[in-house]
């Protein structure tokens, strides 16, 4: 680690808080997208299932991240100021709903899936914030990037929905523009994202994200975008082309989290806003 | 009230090292650990070089992102302005080091020596209390409360006042109350011009720079 006044890259969050905001994201935007989209019994029970899975191995790997793991439950203690408080506290909630609901879509009751895309909202929402909280990284604490995770974690959601349409047979034309959307949405707030950081963020960690943004754009938003209206214009032989695309647009949304923790966490270094003064001033004349 | 600060005069530092060095023996910090530490920063080009040398560490900050950020409480603020570690509470998550904006937070995860075996000092002052917790620059709390309770000054009266203000040979650093206006860092402050760490972030730093005698 340099203590040197450049930015450097922050070394205490490592792929386990990645994998956090990447599961989480993930798992949040699939609860979302599970009840949006209208998927009903067996499907909608193994999906809210899968996404309370991805936020409980987010959750894992961050709790693997602690100095002090034994102690998990002190993150309950400042509820008035942390985020991160706030963000166990809705997973606290969120898990037993989601399992709840997925156990009564199983059983041909739908009305709970509501209630776990309630708290799956409150649970990015609070998740985002806590990236935002961390006023010593410039590009997360820049305010878009709430927008960003939530934007992420929809489209994210989305594609694992289709993702998993060969599956569970589930997927009317209009969740398919539903993604089409989200997927349009989180590149459009990416782009908003990204600008705001130009002049701000540290060299490096800019193009750490640009790698990333590149692989949003055009593998995460351009090619499934593509198949997707490939899909549409095939009609029924599409859930092939609508799995690819879901593929895609999670898996470049999880490498955009992946590097924006890993390796675009730059701090802002030191700075001298004045030089001191020393010695005989120049004669001014 | 009083509002506990430090102040460093830029004119002064020669960047020796000394508060840094006392900072370790006082507060015992592993090596790697520095919760105060000279910066050696370099402005202009060949020929036109100027050159600083500026002590960082904990700011204790008006509006501590670190207090914020904590989801345990350990980090708090006194209404001194000290921002403190309940090493008891910590869970060692780091996001108080993450929410820092001056870098001045450590998580040491496993015990370290400076040459692999602890020496007879380090075995003495081995806290195991401090492992995989944030730990930081507390301005020698503790010296302060105890200077205090016995009627001494903190700043005037070197066992009431932080180990790094004590060694510097300069005089570079100066600590006192911000809130009596007769105290040495009000004086410092009221005759020089001066300046705060990335004040733009709004964190209100109780660490003042001094950079020219007052216009």
């Amino acid at each position: 680690m340099s203590y040197g006044p450049n930015p450097w890259q922050q070394t205490q969050w490592d792929w386990r808080a990645a994998v956090n905001f990447m599961g989480g994201g993930a798992g949040s935007g699939l609860l979302m997208v599970t009840a949006l989209a209208a998927v009903k019994g067996g499907a909608a029970a193994a999906l809210l299932l899968l996404g309370i899975a991805l936020v409980g191995l987010g959750l894992a790997c961050v709790w693997a991240e602690l100095g002090r793991p034994l102690r998990a439950l002190h993150v309950f203690f400042n509820r008035r100021t942390s985020w991160m408080t706030r963000e166990a506290i809705a997973a606290t909630l969120l898990l037993p709903v989601a399992v709840v609901a997925a156990v009564a879509a199983w059983g041909g009751v739908d009305g709970l899936q509501w209630a776990a895309a309630a708290l799956a909202l409150a649970f990015i929402y609070a998740q985002s914030r806590m990236l935002q909280g961390a006023r010593g990284i410039v590009a997360w604490r820049e305010p878009r990037v709430v927008a960003l995770l939530l934007a992420t974690s929809l489209a994210e959601g989305g594609g694992l929905l289709w993702l998993t349409q060969p599956w569970h047979g589930q997927g009317s034309p209009m969740a398919a523009w539903l993604f089409g959307v989200l997927l349009l949405a989180r590149a459009i707030v990416w782009l908003g994202y990204r600008r705001r950081l130009d002049g701000h963020a540290a060299p490096r960690a800019l193009r750490a994200l640009d790698g990333a943004g590149r692989v949003l754009l055009i593998g995460g938003t351009a090619a499934p975008l593509v198949l997707l209206l490939a899909a549409t214009v095939a009609g029924s032989a599409s859930s092939a082309s609508l799995a690819l695309a879901g593929l895609l647009a999670a898996a470049a949304g999880a490498y955009l989290k992946f590097s924006l923790v890993t390796r675009a966490g730059y701090n802002q270094g030191f700075a001298l806003r004045e030089v001191p003064v020393r010695g005989a001033r120049p004669f001014i004349g | 009230m009083t509002r506990w600060a430090m102040v460093a005069d830029l004119r002064r530092c020669v960047g020796c090292q000394t508060c840094t060095a006392a900072c370790k023996v006082t507060n015992a910090t592993p090596p790697g650990v520095q919760w105060r530490r000279v910066l050696d920063m370099e402005f202009g080009e060949y020929p036109q070089v100027r050159r600083a040398f500026v002590p960082v560490g904990c700011q204790h900050c008006d509006e501590p992102p670190c207090v914020d950020a904590c989801p345990s409480t350990a980090t708090r603020k006194r209404p001194d302005g000290i921002v403190t570690m309940d090493y008891a509470l910590c869970i060692g998550c780091a996001y108080c080091a993450v929410a820092c904006p001056y870098q001045a937070r450590y998580r040491t995860l496993r015990a370290s020596f400076a040459y692999g075996e602890p020496m007879e000092s380090e075995t003495l002052t081995h806290d195991e209390a401090r492992l995989a917790v944030a730990t930081k620059c507390t301005f020698c709390v503790d010296r302060i409360d105890d200077g205090l309770a016995r009627g001494l000054r903190p700043g005037v009266d070197p066992e009431a006042t932080p180990a790094c203000v004590n060694a510097c040979i300069a005089k570079a650093m100066t600590f006192g109350d911000l809130d009596d206006p007769d105290s040495n860092v009000s004086q410092l402050l009221a005759a020089h011009r001066h300046f705060r760490m990335h004040e733009e972030l709004g964190t209100g730093s109780g660490f003042f720079y001094l950079w020219d005698r007052g216009a």
